[in-house]
């Protein structure tokens, strides 16, 4: 208990590290103003989405190759956390949009593909929610799971080659585009923090998740004996 | 080889299940013409800037009959208790996916054929000058929708809900599908028609990767 109580604490504080830099060591935008400081909760936000959405995959092929339920909890946790963060991406990025662009939303590549991404792992959700069998939920959710996460690429290449007419990305984008080396540095340390809050989220989704496992095992022999 | 020759006795199977009572084939074209109607009431069809939309209305029709034609798939094996006796007739359970799929394939292929004139007349689109590229990205289009459905009603099939179920996990995961076919068919319509090539090369990307996962995952789908 005293180790969870730390580790919260801990990304905690680098949660309020992270939000510090973003407002007051990272400098202001020139063209945007204070407006584009919510990049460093977006963008960090979608990165460790990510990660945890390879996390779901990889915890996916494990549990089609091991069969141990461990992997299952991994993969629904990873998958639900994963979602969270997608969220906060597609929410922020909206609030940011709409100052600057002067729309909420575009159908451009990056938008697009992360809907595609959210609504793909909400299905995945739901079909656990609607197997009842546990080992045949884990089984098929894996499977779903995996295919899921191969479309991924293959949403973004189509979109992103026929459906795309707008701004560069700046991380990552084309030569000439880029970020401010201290902005840079922001980027990476809010990162940091928002990957410690999920590997916080994930743990006790985790826990929760085996305790369930356990409850219904228990559940199962009660009703045998 | 063992596959090939068990697939194709499955795949015979499949033909003769449905053309002993055609109902998957009649329902899909009659589901179809619905939803061609449906549109023309929400916009004019015949005008100018309608055309522009005629591909993509198109393969929304294809896409959402293809949701619900993939049902039965596994479900037919499910209801009649046939799925073990079918693991068990083969050597390689891979086959009994390339005979779905390939029967799956051929219904979708057939059904948008016999709807594509109706479709020319009913939307005043010329589609027989390009005949030809068209049946291609038809093809290529219905072979990857009846891959990934193939794989996904043989979960939806063991699931509640069912029904429902199944267009929510194959329709996000056919959105590059989607795209690409759109995209193809968009330039095969336009007054001056063009064969986009990358579309065509997206496809068969799809495809192969998608067949390539069923190949490597598809025998835990038949798990009981």
């Amino acid at each position: 208990m005293m180790k969870h109580t730390l580790g919260g604490a801990a990304v905690v504080l680098l949660l309020l590290a992270a939000a510090y830099a973003a407002f007051f060591i990272a400098p202001t935008d020139i063209k945007q103003g204070l407006v584009y400081r919510i990049l460093f909760l977006h963008v960090s936000s979608a990165w460790t989405g990510l990660t945890a959405f390879f996390i779901c995959f990889v915890a996916n092929l494990m549990y089609v190759w091991r069969r141990t339920p461990r992997w299952d909890w991994l993969g629904i946790s990873a998958a639900e956390v994963g979602l969270a963060f997608t969220t906060v991406v597609l929410v922020t990025g909206p609030i940011w949009a709409h100052p600057v662009w002067g729309i909420w939303w575009t159908w451009d590549a990056r938008l697009t593909s992360t809907f595609v991404l959210w609504l793909l792992y909400v299905s995945y959700l739901l079909l656990r929610t609607l197997v009842e069998e546990p080992d045949r939920r884990a089984l098929f959710s894996a499977l779903f799971g995996i295919f899921a996460f191969i479309d991924v690429p293959l949403v973004f290449g189509s979109i992103r080659w026929w459906r795309t007419q707008h701004p560069q990305p700046i991380v990552m984008g084309e030569p000439g585009s880029g970020l401010d080396p201290t902005m840079w540095s922001v980027l990476r340390f809010s990162w940091l923090a928002m990957l410690g809050l999920m590997t916080l989220l994930l743990l006790a989704r985790y826990r929760l998740e085996a305790m369930r496992g356990d409850l219904e095992i228990l559940r199962r022999e009660g009703e045998a004996a | 080889m063992s596959l090939l020759s068990n697939a194709a006795v499955l795949l015979g199977k499949e033909l003769r299940t449905e053309f002993r009572s055609r109902e998957l084939l009649t329902t899909t074209v009659v589901f179809i013409l619905v939803i061609i109607v449906l549109f023309s009431f929400t916009f004019d069809p015949t005008s100018v800037e309608s055309r522009r939309f005629a591909a993509s209305l198109l393969w929304l029709a294809f896409l959402f009959a293809a949701s619900l034609m993939l049902q039965p798939c596994f479900l037919r094996e499910q209801n009649n208790d046939t799925l073990s006796a079918l693991r068990l007739s083969v050597t390689d359970p891979f086959s009994i996916f390339v005979a779905k799929l390939v029967a799956n394939t051929l219904f979708l292929l057939l059904t948008e054929l016999l709807m594509l004139p109706v479709f020319s007349i009913l939307f005043n689109v010329p589609v027989f000058p390009v005949i030809g590229q068209l049946v291609l990205v038809l093809f290529l289009g219905s072979l990857g929708v009846s891959i990934a459905g193939t794989a996904l009603s043989a979960i939806s099939a063991q699931a509640r809900m069912r029904e429902l179920l199944l267009p929510l996990l194959l329709l996000p995961l056919l959105a590059p599908v989607l795209v690409a076919s759109t995209q193809v068919t968009v330039g095969l319509l336009d007054t001056t028609p063009f064969m986009e090539w990358k579309g065509i090369g997206f496809l068969v990307i799809f495809d192969a990767v998608f067949l390539t996962a069923l190949w490597l995952f598809g025998e835990y789908l038949l798990e009981e």
